[in-house]
């Protein structure tokens, strides 16, 4: 398991410079620059901002200083539109937002759908079972960026009961709506997911097996059927991940809460070239992490797999 | 008085299709200590009659009539009483090993909660029961296989687990469903002896599912050919194998192949196994039966003992079955 492990890291290491490259290639590519302005700058102005940021460099040696910056100092190079603020910075400020509600819109979203699903599916056919497949297919047709003006509507403007945006340090707060509108659909998906598989393994023999050895019913779902229930929820988990972290752009923008969706946004339309590179990375870094995470999960649940 | 004492059990579910009638007015005794096969095709209702017993069936399903186990009524209990039954008293083996185990968990502890459960005994103490019980059924190095998983075992080795985790609580009653119809030859003989082994040493009552005469005429001292989830004969094994009394019965009997004589094409019992959507109202066997004539179409023919402690249910003389 630890060899796998190391396996994986190491592994990680070439598919991050690939991401860095490619990244690079299309930056370098993309038409526009992060020094355009509607007035246009002198061209002296201009010669200089470029041989400040080594814009002027020939594409190799700007690729080439970016990678050894990134490797042997960990300096991902300076923003090139917030004046005097690097990315490690832009990052360190906006990413502990981001891996707040992010954290909390997982535990949600695994939680409630699991909880939600597996209820279902222990009194399937019942109105508890329709009620919440009722619930998960309202809230999985709802994106994102309906859901969040929609509880700003309710819990802002008509209750009253919690802020519409801000952040505020991550009061808690101003942490409930960003995470109810990260977490619905995510919650939506896994309980329809932990459902239909609780339904098949509560068919199986094994099931049975243990029924006719006179376990209870709550421990015959506990002991014997939660765990090859979730694994298609496991992995599941990969895909969600990605999408939070598409959906996290939305809430930053949407309720104002400065993780670093919105920097990941603003750098693209600014040509912002260092942010976001380091967010890519971050994002590619993470996302191969949490699926390393994911498979080392799914060998601790099933015993046929072992690396 | 009786082990178990089934009487005018019927067993059906709702369909979309219709009520499928799986069982209908089954009747059987079984002293304690003593081994009943019960044969018939596939569907004709063995294995919902096992369930209906253990009150496994699926939940369309709906069991009527009677059973009593040790004088108390079993069927339809309410599940907490049930349970105190499962695998203490009635403990069953089922037809496929490889997924009757559970994947997710160690063998060990599928087999120690068993007696948790039912004796209240620590964890420590049951895995020691446990490791002597896969002992007695001849797994070897037992203590150490505890720790592994069902996977790590072949199909035989899984249906002896099967087996050992049954007789943890000493159960005065053994359902084994077609304990070797996923295994090899070779395999099937030895899970046969077993359970021949299990009869004798535990004392235990067993009651043996099966659509494979071979197996049966070695290990059981009565058997109960089941059609269409009626009673067509029962008797004791010697006697029902070497006289027939039912058509049914010759009909499995001659679909036997042989080694013996030489045999162009295997045979078979004209026709299928009735659709229990829709049985006939008199015998369920008459399409099929070369003796069927009028009476069998118009009624179920009722069960009648000849012989010593023979009974059939058939409408044609008892001279005409050759």
């Amino acid at each position: 398991m630890i060899v796998f492990i190391i396996k994986r890291l190491v592994v990680a290491i070439p598919v991050l410079l690939i991401l860095i490259v490619c990244t690079f290639v299309l930056m370098y590519a993309a038409p526009g620059s992060p020094f355009a302005t509607e007035r246009g700058i002198p061209p002296a102005v201009l010669a200089n901002l470029q041989a400040q940021y080594g814009l002027d460099q020939p594409f190799h040696m700007q690729i080439w200083r970016y990678i050894t910056g990134v490797v042997t100092e960990f300096d991902f190079g300076p923003s090139f539109i917030y004046r005097d603020q690097d990315v490690n910075s832009l990052i360190a400020q906006g990413f502990p937002v981001t891996l707040t509600y992010g954290f909390w819109s997982f535990l949600v979203a695994v939680v409630v759908g699991g909880a939600l699903g597996i209820l279902a599916a222990v009194r399937h056919n019942t109105w508890l079972d329709y009620l919440a497949v009722g619930i998960s297919i309202g809230a999985q047709v709802l994106p994102n960026f309906v859901l969040a003006p929609i509880l700003v509507l309710t819990f802002t403007l008509w209750l009253g009961w919690l802020p519409g945006g801000g952040w505020q340090g991550g009061q808690w707060q101003f942490v409930i709506l960003p995470v109810i509108a990260l977490s619905t659909s995510f919650m939506a998906s896994i309980a329809r997911i932990s459902r239909a598989s609780m339904l098949e393994v509560l068919t199986s023999n094994y099931i049975r097996t243990a029924r006719a050895k006179g376990l209870p019913m709550r421990r015959v779902i506990f002991r014997h059927a939660l765990k090859p229930a979730l694994l298609p929820v496991i992995s599941y988990l990969g895909p969600a991940f990605v999408g939070m972290i598409t959906g996290s752009v939305v809430i930053d923008i949407y309720f104002s809460t400065g993780g670093i969706g919105q920097f990941f946004v603003a750098s693209a339309l600014n040509r912002d070239y260092g942010v976001m590179m380091g967010i890519t990375i971050l994002l590619g870094a993470l996302t191969i992490f949490f699926n390393l995470l994911v498979d080392v999960l799914y060998a601790w649940i099933d015993p046929k797999i072992r690396y | 008085m009786a082990l178990l004492d089934v009487t005018d059990l019927t067993v059906s579910f709702d369909t979309p299709d219709g009520v499928v009638k799986a069982v209908n007015g089954m009747n059987l005794t079984l002293n304690a200590g003593d081994s009943l096969a019960i044969v018939g095709e596939s569907g004709s209702g063995k294995t919902q009659l096992a369930f209906a017993i253990l009150g496994l069936l699926a939940k369309n399903g709906t069991a009527a009539g009677s059973v009593r186990f040790d004088g108390q009524e079993i069927l339809n209990l309410p599940e907490a009483k049930l349970n105190a039954i499962r695998a203490n008293e009635i403990a069953m083996i089922f037809q496929d090993p490889m997924t009757s185990l559970n994947p997710f968990m160690r063998v060990g502890d599928q087999m120690a909660e068993v007696l948790m459960l039912h004796k209240g005994t620590s964890k420590r103490q049951a895995l020691d029961e446990s490791a002597k019980m896969l002992d007695a059924v001849r797994i070897p190095d037992a203590r150490a296989r505890l720790r592994m998983y069902p996977h790590e075992f072949s199909g035989g080795m899984r249906q002896r687990i099967m087996a050992a985790m049954a007789l943890l609580c000493r159960p005065k009653l053994l359902i084994a469903d077609e304990p070797t119809t996923a295994l090899d030859v070779t395999v099937q003989n030895q899970i046969m002896n077993l359970m021949a082994e299990i009869q004798r040493d535990f004392g235990t009552a067993l009651i043996l599912i099966t659509h494979d005469l071979a197996i049966v005429a070695g290990s059981c001292l009565e058997t109960l050919v089941m059609y269409g989830g009626r009673v067509m004969e029962i008797g004791a094994t010697d006697d029902v194998f070497e006289a027939p009394s039912h058509p049914y019965t010759l009909g499995l009997l001659k679909a036997v192949p042989r080694l013996d004589v030489p045999q162009d094409k295997l045979q078979t019992i004209p026709g299928d196994p009735p659709d229990l959507t829709a049985l006939p109202p008199g015998c369920p066997f008459s399409p099929r039966c070369p003796a069927s004539h009028e009476p069998c179409l118009q009624a179920m023919p009722s069960l009648e003992g000849f012989g010593t402690g023979r009974i059939r249910a058939c409408h044609a003389a008892l001279e005409a079955v050759v």
